[in-house]
């Protein structure tokens, strides 16, 4: 019985509803994009229409390409993107479901999908998508270390624990931790890196489309690059899923908590938005230094001010 | 008329390529892309790489050197895929028609779906051209 409700988790929780929010919030991106720049932006359902779209159009593999691989990379990706949404849903809405280290395999899991991209880029055998996947990798090193270090943070928190459960539960009764002093830097640490993850402006070197032409997804076309652009779409909910449990008190259901999970969502990718309309690009080295200088430096901070008790 | 098709023509991303014009056509397809135009608002994108793009603009006279390129991009275009040739010289090489370096027109290179005459034509020219586009894709469908 156990098994057909974890089934019945990955099929309508972790694929469905997560799909159906996460194209919902690629919408209001690029919508709330248009309004900056007094344009009328894109109809409601033109992400849906978008996927659909490519579905019906074929599949080109250059002959340079490792095939095997090309066609895997993005699965690889989506089934990590799937796995991580399933773990977090069954965390939030049964709290008892929490397994014992579930924070490190998550963490670990959100690595996967650059690794998908990293995969797919050098498979097609493109020199720009190579160049793509290069800077994706530095990109990839760039953040894990402050992620990480900020990650602990919540944990140091808690009692030193690595449940999401027992965290969530730690906010349901202390409040949430973005509001102690080494979580607020904590999450600010995170957010940064949520988009370099999501690989959106000031961040977007590995994708940049008018230096390398979309980069690393450069030769991917048809279904194949519908897979990519719905794993994308599946992390902008992902993400910012992730870094409420663990910042900011995570799903509850009664009441006044589910609006309140709403209006955190909707504010981290109004955020998301924001940072991506107000900035340049930057170049991969400006990332990498950003990354592990002052964002390394404030993670430290952070998880100093916890060990404190802050 | 199938779903797929139906959606290719809801969120046509567009690949442009100049086959050697003047840049006067170029600038105005950019400007469809400005605030006063948007033709987001039809779900249209410009496209980075030609493997996304369900239209390809062209524009130009596509003199001897292009046209190789042309071809060449053509095939690399995953199908269905439409042609929307922009300007004079990419319908009846203009001014160029007796160059040494334009033999051909752009439809005798590849097969053109709709044409949008001017020199440049101005924005308006071009939404309306790809509108004429849409229908026809639907009334053949």
């Amino acid at each position: 019985m156990t098994y057909l409700m974890y089934i019945g988790y990955l099929v309508v929780f972790g694929v469905a509803v997560t799909a159906v929010i996460g194209l919902l919030a690629s919408w209001i991106d690029r919508k709330v994009t248009a309004r900056v720049q007094y344009r009328v932006g894109p109809p409601l359902l033109q992400p849906v229409i978008d996927l659909v779209k490519l579905l019906g159009k074929e599949t080109l593999i250059p002959s340079g390409a490792s095939r095997t691989m090309f066609l895997a990379a993005p699965l690889i990706g989506f089934a990590s993107v799937i796995a991580v949404s399933t773990i977090l849903w069954t965390n939030s809405l049964s709290g008892g479901r929490s397994f014992l280290g579930d924070l490190v395999v998550v963490v670990y899991l959100l690595a996967v999908p650059s690794m998908s991209i990293i995969l797919g880029g050098f498979a097609s055998g493109n020199p720009l998508a190579s160049v793509g996947a290069s800077r994706e990798m530095k990109l990839v090193m760039a953040y894990e270390l402050p992620f990480v270090l900020a990650c602990l943070v919540p944990v140091i928190l808690s009692g030193y624990t690595l449940k999401l459960g027992d965290i969530v539960g730690y906010q349901t009764q202390h409040g949430a931790i973005a509001l102690s002093g080494g979580g607020a830097l904590a999450l600010i640490v995170c957010i940064l890196c949520m988009q370099a993850k999501l690989a959106l402006v000031p961040f977007d070197a590995p994708e940049a489309e008018t230096e390398i032409c979309g980069g690393v997804l450069i030769e991917y076309s048809g279904p194949v690059l519908a897979l990519y652009r719905l794993m994308k779409t599946m992390l902008l909910f992902v993400l910012p899923f992730f870094i409420i449990i663990v910042f900011m008190g995570g799903l509850r259901l009664d009441g006044i908590h589910l609006v309140l999970f709403v209006l955190k969502y909707v504010g981290l990718v109004a955020l998301i938005t924001v940072i991506r309309n107000t900035n340049p690009r930057l170049r991969i080295d400006q990332a990498m230094r950003f990354f592990w200088g002052p964002m390394t430096v404030v993670a430290v901070i952070a998880v100093g001010l916890a060990l404190m008790g802050w | 008329m199938s779903v797929t098709l139906n959606a290719l023509l809801k969120s046509p991303w567009v690949f442009h390529l100049s086959t050697g014009s003047c840049n006067n056509c170029d600038i105005e397809v950019l400007d469809c892309l400005t605030p006063r135009f948007d033709i987001e608002r039809f779900g249209m994108l410009l496209a980075g790489s030609i493997k996304h793009a369900d239209v390809l603009l062209v524009t130009g006279s596509c003199n001897r050197q292009s046209a190789e390129r042309l071809k060449r991009l053509y095939d690399q275009v995953p199908k269905p895929c439409l042609v929307v040739a922009i300007g004079e010289c990419s319908q009846s090489r203009g001014m160029f028609i007796h160059s040494y370096n334009c033999p051909k027109p752009l439809d005798a290179i590849i097969p053109v779906d709709v044409y949008i005459p001017g020199c440049p034509p101005k924005p308006e020219a071009i939404i309306a051209g790809v509108v004429n586009l849409i229908q026809k894709v639907k009334g053949a469908a």
